[in-house]
Order: C-alpha cells, then structure tokens, then sequence
C-alpha cells in the first residue's frame, strides 16, 4: 500500500508541474519535447552547480579570512 | 446634497481587498471604521473582496503563457512550412495574391491558446438550463478542431453556469399555463418592426407592467437584450456627446470590421453590448474609461489598452470618473475644445465577471453634481439583488428618479428574451420613434412576452402567491452560503457579498482547462473564463448560484470543488474566514472604538 500511495503521490507532483508550466494543454509529441528541453536544461544547471560552486565558495571564503587574517588583533575597520 | 468624494470615501465602511486592509488583525477580508456612520449614502454594509494572489502565483501563470505562446509559434512556423496539415480558415488558392480575408496574427491567440482547451465551451445542452440539464456528450479526435457526438447524453448535471438567478427557466406545465395560451392565441412570430405592424398589445401590456415595477413613468421593450444596449445608445448618444464607462473590463473583440474605428477596445463594466453599441456610433463621440483618466494625456482613447490595475484602482474609480468629468467640462471636445453637448456615464448593476455591485450612491452624487445622464445597465441585478428583486436600485434603497435611464434584460432572473429601456415617459417617447431597434428589429415574440409577464407578476405578488419573494429570498440565502463556504474553503473569490455571480479565480492557464473537465466528470457544468474576456493573468471559473438550487446541490458542488481545489492548488487566500459565521455576523454590527 505504501508503494501505490508513493507512486500516486509522484503522479500528482507530475500533474502539478504539467498544470503550473501549462504543458498539459500540449498534444503528447509537444509534452515529450517540452520535458526533454527542461530536464536538459535542469540537467545542465545542476551540473554547473556540482562544478563550479563549490570552488566559488572556498576561493571567497579564502577572499574573506585573507582581510581578517591579515589583522590578528582586529584593529582595522571590518567590512568595506 | 452632493458630497466632495474623498470626504465620502472616509466616512463609507467600504470593505476592499487591497492589501493594505487585509492585514487588520481582527477581520481579515475587510476593514471597519466606527460601525456605519449616519449620514453616509450607505445604509448598509457594502463588502466587495478582490484579494492579491500570492507571487508565486502570477510568475507560474507567465511562465504557463510563455510555454504555450512559444509552442504556438513552433506550430504555426510547421503550418507556414507545410510541414503539418493547416486546418484553418484560408483563401482559395487562385485569391492569395487578394488583399487577406484571414488576419492570421490576430488569431494567434485563437488558434493556438483557446483551441487546445476549446472543448469546454459551446458544450450543447439538451434540456431546459434549470438547476440541472442534459449534456450531449461530445469527442474530439484531431484536439479540439473537430468535434463529433458520440450520442449519449450526460443526465442531470448541475448547472453552475446559467443566468437563471430566479429560477425561472422551468418546464412545470401549471406554471407555463398562461404562456401556452397565449401561444395558441399569437403563434410565435410576428414578422414585423415596431414602428411598422409589430406592437401588439402584450408590448402594451407588458410595458406597462415593467413600468410599474420599476417604479418609473414608461418603459419600452425590445426582442433582443444585446440588441437593446447596441441599438438605444446610438439613439441616445450621439455626435458630440461623451460616455465615460466605469470600470475597465476586456471583452472579446469580435469585430474585426470595426477595427477601423477602434482597433481593440477595453472596457470594465461595460458590456458587449454597450461597447458595440459606442462603437457603432464612435464616429463623433468619444469613450473614455474611468481608471485610464488618472493616467493618460488629453487623447482620444479609442484604439488604446489601459492597463487594469485592479485593486488599487479600485479604491480610485470614483475619484477618476469625478476627474474625467471635471476634465470633460472643462476641456470640451479634444480638437476644437467646444463644450460637450451630453454626458451619459454607463455603468452595470452587476459586473458579471467580477461579481462587483456598482456604487450607486456615489455615482448619482457625481451626476448631480456635475450635471450628466447616468445609465444603468442592470441586466444580471434586475431580480438578483434588491429586497424584492427590483435591482440595484432597491439595494441601494435609491429611488428610480435619480437614474435618467434604466435598461435591462429580460434573459437572466426572468427566463425569457429581450430586454427594457425605462425611465420618464419623455425618454421612452423619444427611444420609440429614434431607437434604430424601433425601426429595424422585430419585436419580442407574444409567448415570451407572456413569460415575462407572468415572471414579473409572480415576483411581484400580484399571482396571489408569495412565491416571487420566496424565490427571492431564497437567492440571496443560496448566494450568501456559497459565497461564505468559498471563502472559508480558502479559494480567492472577488466581488461582492451579496451579488449570486461567484467568479472563483483560477490564475494558470493550465488549471483552465483542467478545472473545467475534471468538473465535468463529476457531473457539474461550470463556465471557465480566460483571456481575452479577463485580464491575462485572471482566469476564473464564474458561477451564477439560483434561487432553483437546493442545498443538496450547493453542496455536492461545494463538496467537488473542495476536493478539486486540493487537488489542483486553487487554495490561493491568505484569509480563510474562521469557521463560525454567526460569530462574525454578531461583531460585524457592534461599533468598534
């Protein structure tokens, strides 16, 4: 029983993201093209993300702990 | 007697939606300030709701537009490159050099957007359009180009789309015992004008009935009620006169022939109707909507789209139609700045796609005060609202001296066809010999003038019954539920308290299609609305609540559309009421300090 109520609760999700980008009113070739470009599209922005954040946030976190490094007793002004 | 607005704006308990007031911590939905002050034009409280949807909610139904839009334009590139069969309307082969019979642009929209869920209108019915009918059942193989009847009826569908307010859309033989008389009496045609051989003396009688119910001098009747507005108001608004229509509100532009003229034109408040009636006679006078005068220069307004701001607008209708008028007189015509010759002001009693009441009072103060004509088109308020079903006028508790011209139509409360013009004898005088229905239409057929009469005898007790008022009653006790129960299921409804048109807001252009047959399976017809007969961004399903409801029915739709709304996400309020009316009700009428 759980599996069926998973399974209905994942065909609903489907069926709101056909309700809210409106490719429900598509005929099914329309709908197959619409879900390829956008997994494509979402596909590539998480790739990017897995990419590139991670070494975004270490090269800002060295940025940052450089200016407060380079004072140890925190005479200068923080923040610019 | 007439007040400066904002100072009547102060003192009125108006409730809006706009949401700056729904975030009163005690009432969520409306505002209060000291009960309802003495001398206000109001005399009782006036509730209108048009709540915000959330963000999230506007960029989804863009996002939606968008997809289909940039769908639309791949369909139409594989159309023009012979790539799929074309199934529009075209020219023969040997006329495409011709100038275009087809604008295809302009039906962009058309064919790509309202075709693929085009099944949820023009749905044939086969019964009387009571609180239930037949439904022809109807297939589409090819998505929605062509249609064929599988031949089964769907039995017994409840009606949440039909104007029939009173009921009176009926097959009960005891009560359409007059109108088979008559007939027999008359036949159904009469194959003549007015002015020719076509007044019979049911027109007479039926005049004098419809006067006497309204309360004024005359009336006069017309066979068709769309008719009755595009036809009286050429007659009345002529060359040099100035119309200002209250509200903004689209209409779909059907008229590719008068484009000539006006290009699109957007209105609020004012009907089909009307507009083609201003159109047809746009020559020389000049239509300006309220809300657009806050905002444009000194030109001409034909041919141009405001933009509806609604909520805010609303609290700045009357302050705009107050500068329209002040501009109007002081300025004149636009090029040669003669002063205008009349200025009729249009309104509806009810706005049949928000569901709105017109604020009469402060029109009629605004029209005393600056000296123009105010005609009030109550088509779907006349039997709807008012204590004994006499319109707006009556809910108000106005009297009918004040409006100079009162139309309406026979086609919602009373079940019939055909429409009225009323008001003093010299108004009505003057539209029999100048209204170009007078000269040119056919006039109302004798069975439904009977219809009409025996509808307005029994609303108006004179049957020997008290069956007009129980309908009446019972109404108002059916809109005050529903509407009730919709708030507090949490679905954004907009207009006003009392008035039985429910337009329940869908917003995404998917959930249009989707709302309306998923109802359908569950066996209750609704009417869904979208672009271009609403702003782009507001679609909604609009249901039109009967006297001939029971509370069975309001609850098994009430019930379906729960389920419906959680499984479509439709539950967009903020404000859910609480669930304790009588409790509401009780503190609403203490005064608060």
């Amino acid at each position: 029983m759980d599996v069926k109520r998973v399974r209905d609760y994942i065909h609903w999700l489907y069926y709101q993201y056909l309700l809210v980008t409106c490719s429900y009113v598509l005929e099914p070739w329309e709908q197959s093209m619409f879900h390829t470009i956008t997994v494509t599209v979402v596909a590539m922005v998480v790739y990017t993300a897995y990419v590139f954040v991670p070494i975004h946030v270490r090269l800002a976190l060295q940025f940052f702990s450089q200016i407060f490094g380079a004072q140890p007793d925190g005479a200068a002004p923080v923040g610019n | 007697m007439s007040r400066d607005t904002t100072e009547l704006s102060s003192c009125l308990v108006l409730a809006k939606g706009s949401q700056d007031l729904l975030f009163s911590p005690v009432f969520p939905g409306f505002s209060q300030k000291n009960g309802i002050c003495n001398g206000t034009l109001y005399k009782k409280t006036f509730i209108e709701h048009f709540e915000q949807a959330p963000m999230y909610v506007a960029v989804f139904t863009f996002v939606g537009f968008a997809v289909g839009t940039i769908f639309g334009y791949l369909r139409d590139f594989m159309r023009a490159w012979g790539l799929e069969k074309r199934n529009i309307a075209e020219e023969r082969e040997q006329q495409k050099d011709f100038v275009p019979l087809y604008q295809d642009f302009e039906n962009f929209f058309n064919r790509n957007l309202y075709l693929r869920i085009r099944d949820n209108w023009n749905r044939p019915i086969c019964s009387v359009p009571g609180p239930q009918f037949d439904l022809m059942e109807r297939v589409t193989d090819d998505y929605n180009w062509t249609f064929r009847f599988t031949g089964r009826t769907i039995k017994n569908v409840i009606n949440m789309g039909s104007y029939n307010y009173l009921g009176f859309a009926e097959t009960d033989v005891n009560a359409l015992k007059t109108v088979t008389i008559e007939l027999e009496k008359y036949g159904t045609g009469i194959c003549s004008t007015r002015q020719e051989m076509g007044t019979l003396d049911k027109h007479i009688e039926l005049e004098k009935l419809v006067a006497t119910f309204l309360g004024v001098e005359d009336a006069m009747v017309f066979g068709m009620g769309f008719a009755t507005n595009s036809m009286n108001i050429p007659a009345l608004v002529g060359k040099c006169s100035l119309a200002p229509a209250e509200k903004l509100q689209k209409i779909r532009f059907m008229f590719n022939i008068y484009s000539l003229i006006g290009a699109v034109l957007y209105h609020r408040g004012v009907s089909v109707a009307a507009t083609l009636g201003l159109i047809l006679e746009s020559v020389d006078s000049l239509v300006q909507t309220f809300a657009e005068a806050m905002h444009v220069t000194q030109e001409p307004v034909i041919g141009k789209q405001p933009e509806p701001h609604y909520p805010e607008a609303l609290t700045h209708y009357m302050q705009s139609l107050e500068k329209l008028l002040r501009e109007a007189i002081i300025y004149g015509q636009p090029r040669t700045h003669r002063a205008w010759r009349k200025i009729i002001i249009l309104v509806e009693g009810i706005y049949s796609m928000e569901g709105s009441i017109v604020r009469l009072p402060e029109i009629v103060s605004l029209k005393n005060k600056y000296k123009a004509y105010l005609y009030l088109d109550e088509a779907h308020s006349i039997g709807a609202v008012g204590a004994t079903g006499r319109g707006v006028i009556e809910y108000f508790g106005m009297s009918p001296d004040d409006v100079d011209v009162l139309m309406g139509t026979f086609t919602k409360s009373f079940g019939a066809a055909g429409g009225y013009i009323a008001g003093r004898k010299d108004l009505v005088d003057f539209l029999r010999t100048h209204s170009h229905s007078a000269v040119y239409a056919t006039s109302m057929c004798p069975p439904v003038a009977e219809q009409i009469i025996r509808a307005m005898k029994c609303l108006m007790g004179l049957d020997g019954t008290t069956q007009g008022l129980q309908r009446v009653r019972q109404l108002e006790k059916n809109t005050r539920y529903f509407r009730r129960k919709l708030h507090e299921m949490g679905f954004i409804i907009y207009g006003n308290d009392d008035s039985p048109v429910v337009p329940l807001l869908l917003y995404m252009p998917g959930k249009i299609g989707a709302f309306a047959r998923r109802m359908l399976e569950k066996n209750i017809g609704v009417v869904v609305v979208g672009f271009p007969a609403t702003p782009i961004t507001e679609s909604r399903a609009r249901f039109c609540v009967s006297a001939a409801h029971t509370r069975e029915m309001l609850d098994t739709v009430l019930n379906a559309l729960d389920e419906l709304g959680d499984f479509l996400q439709l539950k967009y309020s903020r404000y859910s009421k609480s669930s304790h009316p009588e409790l509401y009700e009780e503190k609403m009428l203490e005064p608060e300090d």
